[in-house]
């Protein structure tokens, strides 16, 4: 993180509320002076940035979009998951001043520079300068949280997955993807076809 | 008339109205119809679901993709403005930070409060629900039975619009004939749940919610609703024209911009408006109910928020329909001589005996469900079916270890895809990632059905609000410190919900990520999480043992009503707010009856 974008993500993360007081035992009722506030324009069109600074550097940028096109790669059905704007939504997210975000920012960061160490310990590179095949046989020993001997590093790899999911499966070619056909106005609804439900024996 | 500041409002009113949810939407459009001068002071901003709603927005034009914050609790694109489990400048103080003695307080800061984005269940009490101190001894019975609020379950649905069907079960209350609206058709995971929870007895029937299935039958119910008022019937019946039916998409929880579901804004307040009758000020922050000499309240304090002053409002009669928490507030904050404990509270029963609803949740994955071909299952946004509480017989019999009942809610579908979208399947993929992942996804989506059971809580001497000695809001009100306590009745509850949860899920051949926690205390929700905080000025038919009677009247103060859900005697695992607003229509049609005698 270059210093600049640094102090503007520290001044954004000291006005926000700390992760306990949330829940202290006096409600806290201070917090609103950062993030979009209480009363935001719902019909506004936002993009990663404008709520509040992005803050990854030009190499964790990189990285970022490595790891979230080894999880959701380009196939058949969609495009990959940076082609589509999913690397400024996790940084989006990371940079957030909510306590998600200040709860998930340290495993992301934390998790890049254990990749970058383990590519380091194994094959003398930084992660994004390996080979796909040496990529993924990292990935391999990290993906399973349930098996993995490396936790912490399994730990971020699970949340990464999961906003990587989560950023890609909310945009049209996600839907597209999962062929989601609603959020259009019907006239009626006339519920599931009868050769269906004939089939599931419902 | 419409919307007036604190310098254009009127010298003179019948009656003001604090609070314009629920239950001071319905009291306001019960009394302005038939020809009361209403002033209804909301503290929140004024709010136009017309043309604030966002209906078709997609999560990625979203900051965070539309997922929770501590600022929009429920995600970003839901209705509520300036509101939450925590409200900036808005503190409140809580005994104990523990799961099981926590009371998280929601709050929303604008025009119809919460029914803005509400789930618009709208479930009736039955005979037992409002007796049930006769039944098993525990809690307090109404000084009212159902026949008495039946007629007004009748007006409220009529009026508002909720698909049901009428199933003749045991404490689940038909309605009259042409009350409810058509449910709408049912999902595959509808009917997956409806025939496997049969064969273990457990009974699924359409849901009842507040949501425009067909249009609104504006040619006979306004006459139903107003009786020989032609006034009201042509206002009335040209607002019910106005109203589109549901055009089966968008989530009813971001407020419905053409009308299709209820909210205040969207039903209560045009036609109030139209009617000539009602002045609403928003950003008046009430705190207190004042009195004359004679005893009676004469009016209100309020906080103008927009610029800070003090203002006051006068009228013959004051209704406090606050939010039953807020209500309690308002009357504990107005201390006399005469009341130096708070208004109304000669019986010392103000603050107590607040409840929530027994909440517990569990998602199952099923694998008949996998992989369906593409269908649009947006439909009336969920609760197309659900669970009545059923075993009636077997708690009679001292079988279930607890008191009391609950329904479930469920819902699944391949609703529009969300944040949460792939995300936690690592315990079914064993980890995927790549081209694996993304046709793991394919093959989970649409397959999971979420259960969330919703019990009676019994009220009891441990939980209960007051004011906070030292702590004040940012205009200096005092506020309030919750105490809160589940009795053994409510933890026993949620743990069955749970086994509930987990034979159906079995019988489907489904699973879930984790076995289900058989202590009542680690599956119960904290209080205040499931939003239906009622009790605290609870009425009843002695004055010594209750708050108000059975009309919403305090015993203490004649002209002094609350209509909001702090009057619950007690918290059925119906949601309340059908029963808040059939309550608060009660009350109207006894005020305006009292007025026209001249005795308010």
């Amino acid at each position: 993180m270059d210093r600049r974008t640094s102090i503007k993500w520290m001044l954004a993360a000291s006005a926000a509320w700390p992760l306990s007081a949330q829940h202290a035992a006096r409600a806290d009722s201070a917090p609103t002076a950062r993030g979009y506030g209480t009363d935001p324009n719902l019909l506004a069109v936002y993009h990663p940035g404008e709520p509040w600074p992005l803050t990854f550097t030009p190499p964790q940028r990189r990285l970022a979009g490595i790891l979230t096109d080894i999880i959701i790669p380009a196939d058949e059905h969609s495009p990959s998951a940076s082609s589509v704007g999913v690397v400024e939504f996790i940084d989006e997210w990371v940079s957030a001043p909510y306590p998600a975000s200040q709860r998930d920012r340290p495993i992301v960061l934390d998790g890049f520079t254990w990749l970058n160490e383990e590519a380091a310990r194994r094959f003398g590179k930084g992660f994004s300068d390996l080979t796909a095949t040496e990529q993924h046989g990292i990935c391999d020993d990290i993906c399973d949280e349930s098996s993995s001997k490396w936790r912490d590093a399994a730990r971020f790899f699970a949340l990464y997955r999961d906003l990587t999911a989560g950023g890609f499966y909310t945009t049209p070619v996600g839907r597209k993807d999962l062929s989601y056909i609603g959020n259009v106005p019907l006239a009626s609804f006339d519920g599931p076809p009868p050769e269906l439900l004939k089939k599931l024996n419902l | 008339m419409p919307f007036v500041t604190p310098k254009s409002q009127q010298d003179a009113y019948d009656v003001i109205v604090v609070g314009s949810g629920a239950a001071g939407g319905q009291s306001a459009y019960a009394l302005c119809m038939e020809g009361a001068k209403v002033l209804m002071l909301e503290a929140g901003r004024r709010y136009s679901p017309e043309t604030e709603t966002p209906m078709f927005q997609t999560p990625d034009l979203a900051p965070l993709r539309g997922a929770a914050t501590p600022q929009k609790p429920f995600g970003f694109y839901d209705a509520t403005v300036d509101g939450g489990w925590e409200v900036p400048g808005e503190p409140y103080v809580r005994t104990s930070e523990e799961a099981a003695g926590r009371f998280d307080w929601w709050r929303a800061r604008m025009l119809g409060g919460r029914t803005n984005h509400w789930g618009r269940i709208s479930l009736r009490y039955g005979a037992y629900d409002f007796k049930p101190r006769s039944r098993d001894g525990l809690g307090f019975d109404w000084p009212i039975g159902y026949e008495d609020l039946a007629p007004y379950y009748d007006k409220v649905e009529l009026l508002i619009g909720v698909f049901g069907s009428n199933e003749h079960l045991e404490n689940a209350p038909d309605s009259s004939p042409g009350c409810l609206l058509p449910p709408p058709k049912p999902l595959v995971s509808d009917l997956l749940v409806a025939q496997r929870a049969k064969r273990l007895g457990i009974p699924v029937i359409p849901g009842h919610r507040a949501v425009l299935t067909q249009p609104l039958d504006f040619r006979s119910s306004p006459a139903r609703l107003h009786p020989g008022n032609v006034t009201a019937q042509k206002i009335l019946a040209e607002d019910m024209r106005a109203r589109a039916v549901c055009l089966w998409a968008t989530p009813c929880g971001r407020g419905c911009s053409i009308r299709a579901n209820y909210q205040s804004t969207t039903v209560h307040l045009p036609p109030a408006l139209a009617s000539g009758n009602l002045d609403i000020t928003t950003d008046a922050m009430v705190y207190e109910v004042t009195l004359g000499r004679d005893g009676r309240a004469n009016g209100v304090s309020f906080f103008d928020r927009t610029t800070g002053k003090q203002q006051r409002a006068t009228a013959r009669v004051v209704i406090l329909a606050a939010s039953a928490c807020e209500s309690v507030r308002i009357l504990l904050n107005s201390r006399s001589a005469q009341f130096p404990n708070g208004l109304a509270n000669s019986s010392g029963r103000l603050g107590r005996y607040l409840m929530d609803t027994v909440g517990s949740s569990v998602s199952g994955q099923i694998p008949l469900l996998e992989s369906l071909p593409p269908l649009n299952e947006d439909a009336a946004d969920g609760d197309q079916m659900y669970v009545p509480w059923w075993l009636y017989r077997d708690q009679h019999a001292g079988k279930l270890g607890f008191a009391r009942g609950y329904h479930i809610e469920f819902g699944g579908g391949k609703r529009m895809p969300g944040f949460g979208t792939g995300a936690g399947i690592q315990w079914l993929t064993g980890g995927s990632y790549g081209v694996k992942f993304k046709q793991d996804v394919r093959r989970y989506y649409g397959s999971f059905i979420h259960f969330a059971g919703r019990g009676e809580m019994i009220p009891n001497d441990q939980s209960y609000c007051e004011i906070d000695p030292k702590v004040k809001d940012k205009w200096g009100i005092p506020v309030l410190r919750f105490h809160w306590r589940w009795s053994e009745h409510e933890l026993r509850q949620a743990a069955h919900m749970q086994r509930t949860f987990a034979a159906i899920i079995d019988s489907m051949d489904g699973r879930t990520s984790g076995p289900a926690p058989s202590d009542g205390a680690e599956a119960i929700a904290p209080g205040g999480s499931i939003i239906h905080e009622v009790g605290g000025a609870i009425m009843g038919s002695d004055p010594g043992t209750s708050v108000t009677n059975q009309w919403c009247q305090t015993w203490d103060v004649p002209n002094l009503f609350v209509t909001d859900g702090a009057v619950f005697a007690s918290n059925a695992d119906k949601n309340p707010t059908l029963t808040i607003m059939a309550l608060a229509w009660r009350a109207a049609d006894h005020i305006l009856e009292r007025m026209r005698r001249k005795e308010l």
